[in-house]
């Protein structure tokens, strides 16, 4: 008896009270979050979810074996009151496309030189911005202008330096890039026009993604270096290391864990290239004037392409880039983990 | 390696271009011949250009004027990888990313040419420092993995491998704690006495300074106040600022005058000072200076009695003095004699020191005079490495370090120097509490 009475002590009102304000105050919290939550739910957790869905919608065939549908727009037929069935059909079809490996070979391409490029212009930018004091301010602006610019509209302005128009040294030879290899005795080359060469135009896109790359980088790598203790320099200064040895043993090491964050968003935005394509050669030809057949169509470009005609492919390619992109960045955070010191 | 430095001065520009008052005269003609193979203190409170003088002989940073020899070789230009030396910060700065092993390899990786070693003997070399500190078994680890006083030992195994001319380290004890401190400065000694190398150190901390130091350097306001042997220094400080920065509990000071070859406090006639002229003065009285004594001369008004075993330490307050108490030690066995609200006491005459009130300057007076001549004649005899500022320090550099001025104090290194000098006006009362220096051990 005693001892029950001990396990449920009376309480005057004044404490129950302060009990239930503390067993309410977590759902408070909730409460708080839930504009956001709402917000998420609608605008980012359902629409992936449906993603997944529509990819693996079936398509919809009479008993000939004729497509008549595609699962989506029965889907869309049927108000959404639609059983559907489960089918790789689409991730089939996207991988088909003549286009699927152009766009897969272009991305991977473009990823791969432009992310250690920007990384490393970055980082000696980043570097050289560190150790001067005059007319730091005025630099750093002019680095960050690309961010705050418009991907598009800067995109056409690289179209017109790389332009070339009419006969080499008339006056209707606009291009300022070939304007500056002529200056310097070589021969001007086709960037962007009819009848340009693969690796020509992807010289220029890669120039305008790392360009457009930059700033970001910059800026983090910047803010890390600022971080680092000024006595380690000193430290070195005095163990006599070359400037060189410092760079290398005692910068990029304490920097890591910037470096490896730079690395990582630049692998995933250089998955999701697209605008500057666009930007460059428009989104019609996604290629130079003349070309068939999209030759610089990216992964983003691909999933945009089906999005007109069947959404259940875009999802699909959506779902794929998806995939390559966990994939590329669960690798960078293995290495990442061997290679970074935090 | 004998280490010159002449008419050595340090002077941080001002940061507001329009005010050229607000320079910073952080080091002023410092003068000092540090001989070859001994362990010297650089001492003085926060902000007296201790560890600016450091760096400059490290080369971290140029002097505004005067040169720094090693030996014969004048170094005053030299860049800090080719000067020899070995240097510890105060926060170590060992690199984190590095084991212990590699940390301690890094300079001798550095080696270029004819002095670069083989592999195998630079990891020899790193093993013998690291036998040296005292470190072998941790070689695999990074610092992070390491204690306070252990990361302390790499550092110094890191600066000693190289076999560097003159070790510098500065404040290397102020980031440890105070059992730490002990037996780290035990070790720094037995280090320097392995190696001989000739070795600066920079501290706030009298005792530690005083402890381990052959020589001890007291610096105020970039200038030297006194060096000598530590026990020398103490026994007969040549100015009040030194009187009152050595010594735990710190010195008694009083206001006093002298009359008639009689020392007067208040209005109390305490002691024959035979050979002083008449004058206003500065009466400093160690601890251990005071004797109980019924029929004594000193009255105080008793406060308190701080038991230490041993001895005791009466704490009383008098009207004259000008610390918030008077601090004497005492043996226990005289507790009993303690009765009522005063206390009188006599003086020990070599404890008790005299200085001009105008100067602070040193007044000799009685027995004291010979003392000193056969003290100053004996150090020039074992090394003539004594000097001592005369003279009060020119008015208008005690007064610029007064100034409440600088409003954008905390900004950055160059402001740190004026911003220390203001705080080192606090020393008198960070005095009062030494325990408690210990935490201004931001450096300057």
């Amino acid at each position: 008896m005693d001892t029950e009475r001990a396990q449920k002590p009376v309480l005057s009102k004044e404490e129950k009270k302060i009990l239930w304000k503390a067993r309410l105050s977590p759902l408070k919290a909730w409460l708080y979050l839930l504009p956001t939550l709402v917000v998420l739910a609608i605008f980012t957790v359902w629409p992936i979810i449906s993603t997944v869905r529509m990819a693996f919608l079936a398509d919809v065939r009479d008993v000939m074996g004729e497509q008549v549908y595609t699962g989506y727009d029965y889907l869309k037929d049927m108000g959404g009151m639609y059983d559907f069935s489960f089918s790789f059909e689409n991730f089939a079809h996207v991988v088909g496309y003549g286009g699927f490996k152009t766009a897969l070979t272009n991305t991977i391409l473009l990823t791969v030189i432009t992310v250690p490029i920007s990384t490393m212009l970055a980082l000696l930018i980043a570097v050289a911005l560190n150790s001067i004091k005059p007319l730091r301010k005025l630099l750093q602006t002019i680095f960050f202008l690309p961010y705050v610019t418009n991907t598009i509209a800067v995109g056409m302005v690289f179209m017109a330096m790389f332009q070339m128009i009419g006969p080499i040294k008339s006056p209707t030879s606009v291009g300022i890039i070939n304007n500056i290899i002529e200056a310097f005795g070589g021969k001007p080359v086709n960037w962007v026009k009819e009848g340009s060469s693969y690796w020509a135009n992807m010289t220029v896109l890669i120039i305008y993604i790392v360009w457009n790359a930059l700033p970001f980088k910059i800026l983090v790598l910047l803010g890390g270096l600022q971080g680092v203790n000024k006595q380690y320099y000193d430290a070195a200064k005095v163990d006599g290391a070359s400037r060189f040895r410092i760079f290398w043993r005692i910068t990029v090491p304490l920097l890591s864990p910037m470096i490896a964050y730079v690395v990582i968003t630049g692998f995933i935005g250089g998955f999701k290239e697209y605008t500057s394509i666009v930007g460059i050669f428009g989104d019609v030809r996604m290629g130079p004037p003349g070309s068939i057949g999209r030759p610089l169509n990216t992964m983003v470009g691909l999933v945009y392409d089906s999005i007109k005609s069947n959404q259940g492919e875009a999802s699909a390619a959506a779902l794929i880039l998806f995939v390559i992109i966990f994939a590329v960045t669960m690798v960078n955070l293995y290495v990442s983990k061997k290679k970074v010191h935090y | 390696m004998k280490v010159v430095l002449q008419h050595l001065t340090k002077i941080f520009p001002s940061r507001n271009k329009k005010d050229k008052n607000a320079e910073v005269v952080a080091v002023n003609d410092f003068n000092l011949e540090i001989p070859d193979g001994k362990l010297i203190g650089l001492l003085g409170p926060s902000g007296c250009g201790k560890s600016t003088t450091l760096f400059m002989i490290s080369g971290l940073q140029a002097p505004s004027s005067g040169s720094i020899f090693f030996g014969e070789d004048d170094v005053t230009k030299l860049a800090p990888e080719n000067r020899g030396i070995g240097l510890v910060f105060q926060n170590y700065a060992l690199y984190p990313h590095l084991t212990v092993q590699q940390n301690i390899l890094f300079p001798l990786q550095n080696l270029k040419g004819e002095n670069r070693l083989s592999k195998e003997e630079m990891l020899k070399r790193a093993n013998e420092v690291a036998k040296l500190v005292q470190i072998d078994e941790y070689m695999n680890r990074k610092p992070s993995e390491l204690s306070g006083g252990q990361q302390q030992r790499v550092a110094i195994a890191r600066a000693l491998v190289k076999m560097p001319r003159v070790l510098l380290l500065d404040e290397p004890l102020s980031n440890l704690d105070a059992r730490l401190r002990l037996q780290t400065r035990e070790e720094i000694r037995r280090i320097q006495r392995d190696t001989k190398i000739t070795t600066i150190f920079v501290t706030h901390d009298q005792e530690e300074a005083m402890s381990i130091s052959d020589y001890i350097v007291v610096m105020k306001l970039g200038v030297i106040m006194q060096t000598g042997k530590p026990q020398w220094v103490y026994d007969d400080p040549a100015n009040l600022f030194v009187a009152k920065f050595l010594g735990t509990p710190p010195i008694n000071v009083f206001t006093g005058r002298v009359e008639g070859e009689k020392l007067y406090i208040g209005e109390e006639e305490v002691l024959d000072v035979a050979g002083a002229e008449d004058q206003e003065v500065y009466v400093g009285i160690r601890p251990e200076g005071f004797v109980l004594d019924r029929k004594g001369k000193l009255t105080c008004a008793v406060s308190g009695i701080d038991v230490m075993g041993r001895d005791i330490s009466v704490v009383s307050t008098s009207a004259s003095s000008l610390n918030p108490v008077v601090r004497s030690i005492i043996s226990a066995d005289e507790m009993e004699n303690i009765t009522g609200d005063t206390v009188k006491f006599n003086l020990k005459q070599h404890k008790v020191f005299l200085f001009n009130k105008e100067t602070e300057s040193r007044v000799y007076f009685g027995r004291q005079v010979a003392a000193h001549e056969e003290m100053v004649a004996r150090m020039k005899e074992e090394g003539q490495f004594f000097s001592s500022h005369e003279g009060p320090l020119p008015k208008e550099m005690v007064e610029k370090a007064e100034e409440p001025a600088q409003e954008k104090k905390g900004m950055a290194a160059k402001i740190k120097g004026l911003f220390a000098k203001k705080k080192s006006e606090s020393a008198p009362e960070a005095e009062a509490k030494p325990e408690d220096e210990t935490s201004q051990s931001e450096g300057e």
